[in-house]
């Protein structure tokens, strides 16, 4: 690199430090790399992969029960996974647990596509404004706030059975149900957010030119909104998946008596303080994520987000 | 369509179309179209012209049935479809982005219409294939839109709505987002396949050339209202308002003072630059030749051609476009403030009315 030096020989004088360290960098991109991502990956690595990683590793160890003080017993074993997969009511809590997150995104995505697709194409660029602010303003407010409230609308006497009442319906009561109404009212501005961005993205070209050929507006949605919607679903089903499997909250305030499989997890750290069988309880839902992630993934959705 | 096609039925017939628009922040309603009166025959190729915001487009709109007009109808062969969805009336449009659905490869896009009419799958593959042999695309049909240029895009979006035999095609400016060369060659093209399939196009752009090479006849579109509506000769030859006269070729204006003192009658005129020549010195005008003494204020050397603009001693000053036939640019450097006679035939001198704005 012989071009280098005659930089600093044109500028009159010696350039300040910070000129020289500036260019200095400038000459080493590999450096300037290292410098700017050294702090996030460091604290990536130890702070998440690291706490993984323990996690996993605890899950391979066992809390030894049978005496008068419960004893570490840190020779691997697969107890805790043989414990449960075998027992009845894991698998109970499992299946329920993966149902309500099923139902949460199906219930989302449908509310989402309508209201998404309003606020996209048909609202005025104000009223479009005023409507993502709509969406977006739960997210501010307290989750347990949230959840109260529907706890006192679902109760006896609340709002739900008070409306419902002359038409001779009655509310769904605390129970699975309540868990994923709630949820799903929670959870929907995780769904509505990226279908809206998705939808703004495909130009009011391609429906005019779907309704131009023939095409009526449901065969238009199916056909042409709908796959180019797509990775955008599956981007907001994540969410409302993911977040719907830790969930142990909502279900506690709603929930009755019902337990979802975070409650496994958190009883575990809690009240049994058995860490072993709570972390072997927590790879269940990261495993039940990558699973939908790989699933996903071979839709193709993943490659345009 | 229930009434048949007659000779004297039009394809086409708008009848005071009206299209007001919101205004902005709950501003005064923006009136996009006032009022336009237009019959398209069987066949024509018609292009309509005008800036942007004159209402074109918002008139194409109208007649593909994306917009519903504030008022008067659209007739498509003598049926009122003023207040029938697009997918019900007979005509398809391209668009001026393609709009291609960009999930679907070259052949689907092309079927698509048909696929909606529920086309049987052996005829619409044919049809389809023809539809891109037509317009050349062979050998594309697996492709991805996003896989193919420009021009090539142009050529699907074309195929994808011939290929549905509509009464009327639409285009928004197609040709907007090609390059120079691409476009010229497009505008022959387009010419060609509209006489190979004898299929009335109704075309829009604000390009005056592009509109001249390629119309049957011209409606020239001025703040939502039709300001002329001719071949391209009657357009170009004999604008009729002042509009006119500026927005297609270059605008030469002889006002009151001049044209009293020229051609011995007060008015607005208008002189196309290439029908004004410089008489050499001492050469005589031909009969019926107005002759216009000026000093030359400007050349302009443009290879093909030169353009001078020469101050009129009546006043007003006109642009004067000469072939450089013999000249060169050396010549042409040497005429700048010289004593100059232009001269042209009266027939190309065109009355416009006074009052227009």
């Amino acid at each position: 690199m012989t071009t280098s030096t005659p930089t600093a020989e044109g500028l009159p004088g010696r350039p300040s430090a910070a000129v020289r360290a500036s260019s200095f960098l400038h000459r080493h991109p590999r450096l300037r790399l290292a410098g700017l991502l050294s702090a996030p990956m460091l604290w990536l690595v130890v702070a998440y992969l690291g706490s993984l990683a323990v996690m996993f590793v605890t899950a391979f160890w066992r809390l030894d029960t049978g005496g008068f003080v419960a004893v570490l017993d840190r020779t691997p074993s697969l107890q805790n996974f043989t414990e449960l997969l075998t027992e009845d009511v894991y698998r109970r809590v499992a299946l329920r647990t993966l149902g309500i997150a099923a139902a949460v995104t199906v219930v989302d995505t449908l509310v989402a596509l309508p209201m998404a697709f309003y606020m996209a194409k048909v609202a005025s660029p104000r009223t479009r404004k005023v409507l993502v602010a709509l969406v977006l303003t739960p997210l501010w407010a307290s989750y347990l706030v949230k959840a109260y409230a529907w706890r006192t609308m679902l109760a006896e006497d609340g709002v739900v059975n008070w409306a419902l009442g002359p038409v001779g319906g009655r509310g769904p009561g605390f129970g699975v149900a309540a868990t994923a109404i709630t949820l799903g009212y929670l959870w929907l501005p995780y769904m509505i957010l990226p279908v809206f961005a998705g939808l703004e993205r495909i130009p009011d070209s391609l429906l005019e030119a779907s309704g131009d050929l023939g095409g009526t507006a449901g065969r238009t949605f199916r056909t042409v909104v709908l796959p180019l919607l797509f990775p955008s679903i599956v981007a907001g089903s994540i969410f409302t998946f993911s977040l719907t499997l830790g969930d142990y909250i909502a279900v506690k305030i709603v929930g009755g008596s019902t337990q979802m499989f975070a409650n496994v997890i958190y009883d575990n750290i809690g009240v049994a303080g058995n860490l072993p069988f709570a972390a072997a309880a927590a790879v269940f839902p990261v495993v039940a994520i990558l699973l939908y992630l790989a699933l996903v993934r071979r839709t193709g959705a993943l490659d345009n987000l | 369509m229930s009434q048949p096609a007659g000779a004297t039925t039009p394809v086409v017939s708008l009848r005071g179309l009206r299209k007001e628009f919101p205004g902005v922040g709950g501003g005064a309603r923006v009136v996009a179209v006032d009022g336009v009166d237009l019959d398209i025959a069987e066949g024509e190729f018609v292009t309509l012209l005008g800036p942007s915001g004159s209402g074109k487009t918002t008139v194409l709109r109208m007649i593909a049935g994306f917009e519903t007009p504030s008022g008067g109808q659209v007739l498509l062969r003598g049926a009122d479809v003023t207040r029938t969805a697009p997918f019900e009336r007979d005509v398809n449009t391209v668009f001026q982005d393609y709009a291609l659905f960009p999930h679907m490869t070259v052949l689907q896009n092309v079927e698509y219409g048909l696929r909606v009419k529920k086309v049987p799958r052996v005829q619409r593959r044919e049809r389809a294939l023809e539809a891109l042999a037509g317009v050349r695309l062979e050998g594309m049909e697996k492709r991805a839109p996003g896989q193919l240029s420009g021009g090539q895009r142009q050529r699907v979006a074309l195929a994808r709505a011939l290929v549905n035999r509509p009464s009327v095609l639409l285009l928004d400016e197609p040709l907007g987002a090609l390059d120079l060369k691409l476009r010229e060659q497009m505008q022959v093209e387009l010419k060609q396949i509209q006489r190979e399939v004898g299929i009335t196009f109704v075309f829009v752009t604000h390009d005056q050339e592009e509109a001249l090479t390629m119309s049957d006849r011209i409606v020239v579109f001025n703040r939502g209202r039709v300001d002329q509506v001719g071949s391209p000769a009657e357009i170009y030859e004999h604008p009729r308002t002042t509009f006119v006269a500026g927005f297609v070729g270059t605008s030469n204006l002889l006002h009151a003072k001049a044209s009293e003192a020229l051609l011995g009658e007060a008015g607005l005129f208008s002189v196309r630059p290439e029908k004004i020549r410089l008489l050499a010195d001492g050469e005589d005008p031909v009969t019926g030749e107005t002759v216009a003494p000026a000093v030359v204020e400007e050349v302009v050397y443009a290879g093909a051609t030169t353009r001078i603009v020469a101050r009129l001693d009546a006043g007003d000053s006109l642009v004067v476009q000469r072939q450089n036939q013999r000249t060169s640019s050396l010549d042409t450097e040497g005429l700048r403030g010289a004593r100059v006679r232009l001269a042209w035939s009266r027939e190309h001198a065109s009355r416009l009315p006074d009052d227009d704005g």
